[in-house]
């Protein structure tokens, strides 16, 4: 009897781990199931077999995978991808890579029997390890509605791919705080003036109650800031100075200025200099919402996290340019560019190649698409017909370009890959807690560049 | 009942051979083969010979990163066991409240390596704040006690689990036999216990001796590697291969690199598993 009951319970949980194994495979067949977790978002039916919820479908022969960069936009796009179903029928199934995570999701998913139709690139760079797979777009409306060939990323003549949405970044100024010190924006006009301003403030920092910069970490989760987009002036003035967009060898012509700012961040900072290793994005960000500090070197795209808690009205903030001293860096403006890059998966059949590119001229010229990209999600998009940006960054950009001032280029995406960036960052996080010095800096700049340049060969 | 089992043993090994070939064989078979390629996604590969393992044989971040990994094994592995072994001898002596300790000492090993890894790491760099000593990101030998600390605390309540057991295992005139003939607690231990406990000692060694190797989350979770690759091991310099750097070449060298670090276990824990077996008594 006791046997019996024994088989029986074996019996019973064989069963049952056999159902677990065909349940976990059932949904292994949507496009949208990877390994890695990404946020699954099957804003539409899988498969075209259900057009019965919707109105006619006349040709939704092909569908749309979109592999989404951006997870703060993630809810946004699925949205519009519902909107788009419930319009034309086309299936558009909206994955969105955890953050981080873009290129090994999109390296897994792109194995996949119906891998993504839709991706990303971050500029020149990322484009190398992807360019078998981009269409070429040259010949496509889409490519018709691009407001200027430096969004997109060429190879020869082929399009690979195009810019979706443009950004900017400087360092983002509490206007409130900096009359309390007894300054406005306009004082600031340069490195000098930035400098005496910051010092000042640190210097009565106690009397204040606030610091001039929030803590520039050095956690993986802010670090970023300063290996990549404080890197790029640097970059971006050295290329001007020799006439180039690319270099395989950089000489750090103005790393001193680099040196200059980086120092007065972390001298003028909510923390001592030792403490930043530790320091992440959301205590930098926290610091600037707790009105601890006046200036932080952030983008765009934190704009929704500093008006949406109602801790600052559009009339707290404003954008100034990273002044680096640099000869005429009256003129310089903020730093415009993208790492957005839209690509079309070449190796997807016909029907889906066709279905995507609709899908995307759809949503940069129909009003629903461009109600929710640029008012939705907040972007500023390089196509004719986007809307005016929302975004009060964006909309300073557009101002300091129109009373004359000069964007400063991303050159960033010529950077040899994520190897240098963490190098760049260990070298300066060592600078910071004193355990380095500036020359460990300038050599994983400089001869880093060369080496990871030659490393891609 | 032995007859059916004859008859129909095909059906009960299938589900198991069929997930062990779906999940293991034939994602080792296939990674066997990538490790002499090109590739950026992996049905689209281009053969690139034994290059991948010329390079990764010659690359010192990995060589560093191997003697960082066995530092690191034989540290946590002998720590975890002799410290988890003496809470198991503490806990079968009927101390009141021995089930309450049990529970809280196997606790740490319900929460995942990535949140203890982030944890940790605020703890240690509070404490490093306040001796006034370099954090995390930038100190190395602190990077790695600091790991052997996150590991033990990890591992020593599932290890104390199973030497529990394993204690309880032994039949009770074995000690009462020894106490009569005038044998000491020591001996008792050496002569009695430790011997009758091999087969659990056996099975953790091999466990700690693995994870040490394998070590991944809670590396990338308190170190993340820093400061430049010094607190790297075997696992987290694989994965800064593959994705660190662009190009399909660097694919191939990861992937060259993850077949040699899976060899490497497998042989180092054959080697431990015949060592210790040889030591197990018959009850």
């Amino acid at each position: 009897m006791k046997k019996k009951l024994l088989s029986l319970i074996l019996a019973g949980a064989m069963l049952l781990s056999l159902g677990a194994c065909s349940s976990e495979q059932a949904p292994a067949e949507k496009p949208a199931e990877t390994p890695a977790a990404p946020v699954e978002t099957p804003a539409a039916p899988a498969t075209p077999a259900a057009p019965t919820e919707t109105p006619a479908a006349p040709e939704a022969k092909g569908e749309v995978y979109y592999l989404n960069f951006k997870p703060e936009a993630d809810e946004q796009w699925k949205a519009l991808a519902k909107a788009y179903t419930d319009e034309t029928g086309v299936p558009v199934t909206i994955v969105t890579a955890a953050s981080n995570t873009y290129e090994e999701t999109l390296m897994s998913e792109m194995a996949k029997s119906n891998p993504p139709t839709m991706f990303h690139v971050n500029g020149p760079i990322g484009l190398l390890n992807w360019s078998d797979y981009c269409l070429d777009l040259s010949g496509s409306d889409l490519y018709g509605e691009l407001t200027s060939d430096g969004y997109a990323l060429k190879n020869g003549d082929e399009v690979k791919a195009m810019a979706m949405a443009i950004e900017s970044y400087g360092i983002i100024v509490n206007k409130t705080l900096l009359a309390e010190a007894g300054y406005s924006i306009e004082d600031i006009t340069n490195f000098e003036s930035l400098k005496a301003i910051a010092e000042d403030i640190t210097a009565r920092s106690s009397e204040l109650g606030f610091a001039a910069f929030s803590s520039a970490g050095m956690d993986g989760s802010s670090n970023w800031r300063f290996q990549t987009h404080l890197a790029n002036l640097p970059i971006y003035y050295e290329y001007e100075a020799d006439g180039i967009n690319s270099t395989e060898a950089i000489k750090g012509t103005y790393l001193d200025n680099y040196k200059n700012i980086f120092d007065l961040y972390i001298n003028n900072s909510t923390c001592a200099p030792a403490e930043l290793s530790a320091k992440t994005g959301d205590d930098s960000r926290n610091e600037f919402l707790n009105k601890q500090a006046v200036f932080f070197q952030n983008g765009s795209w934190e704009y929704a996290n500093l008006v949406g808690e109602g801790l600052f009205t559009d009339d707290d903030l404003a954008m100034i340019p990273i002044y680096i001293g640099v000869e005429g860096e009256e003129n310089q403006g903020i730093c415009a560019g993208t790492e957005n890059y839209w690509c079309v998966n070449s190796q997807a059949s016909e029907d889906n190649i066709k279905a995507t590119l609709d899908f995307m001229y759809w949503c940069v010229t129909s009003e629903t698409g461009l109600n929710g990209m640029c008012v939705d999600m907040g972007f500023v998009l390089p196509f004719a017909k986007g809307l005016e940006a929302t975004n009060l960054f964006m909309r300073q950009n557009d101002e300091m370009a129109k009373a004359g001032k000069t964007p400063v280029r991303w050159d960033f995406p010529t950077i040899p890959g994520q190897t240098w960036k963490d190098n760049l960052a260990t070298a300066l996080t060592a600078y910071t807690a004193g355990t380095g010095d500036w020359d460990g800096v300038v050599s994983s700049f400089v001869d880093g560049w060369a080496s990871e340049y030659a490393a891609m060969a | 009942m032995e007859k059916a089992i004859k008859k129909y043993w095909p059906i009960f090994v299938l589900p198991t051979l069929a997930a062990f070939s779906i999940g293991f064989i034939y994602p080792f078979l296939q990674g066997l083969y990538l490790s002499f390629c090109k590739f950026i996604t992996i049905d689209n590969a281009t053969w690139n010979g034994i290059k991948n393992y010329l390079y990764a044989f010659t690359d010192e971040a990995f060589l560093h990163s191997f003697f960082f990994s066995a530092g690191f094994t034989i540290v946590s592995t002998l720590l975890i066991n002799v410290i988890a072994f003496a809470i198991a001898l503490a806990l079968t002596r009927n101390i009141k409240g021995t089930n309450l300790f049990r529970s809280v000492y196997f606790l740490p090993n319900l929460i995942g390596g990535i949140v203890l890894g982030y944890i940790w790491q605020i703890l240690i760099n509070c404490a490093l704040a306040l001796l006034e000593k370099p954090l995390l990101a930038v100190n190395p030998t602190f990077g790695f006690w600091g790991l052997i600390i996150l590991m033990c605390w990890q591992q020593i309540g599932y290890m104390m689990i199973i030497y529990i057991a394993g204690l309880q295992s032994i039949p009770s005139d074995y000690l009462e036999a020894a106490r009569i003939d005038g044998a000491n607690e020591w001996q008792i231990l050496t002569k009695v216990k430790i011997p009758n406990v091999m087969p659990s000692i056996t099975i953790c060694l091999f466990l700690s001796v693995t994870n040490g190797f394998k070590l991944f989350d809670q590396n990338l979770a308190l170190t993340a590697g820093e400061p430049g690759h010094m607190t790297e091991g075997l696992a987290l310099n694989i994965y800064d291969t593959f994705y660190g750097r662009v190009g399909p070449q660097w694919k191939g060298y990861g992937q060259a690199k993850a077949v040699i670090f899976c060899v490497l276990v497998i042989v180092i824990s054959l080697i431990q598993l015949r060592a210790t077996r040889s030591k197990e008594v018959q009850q």
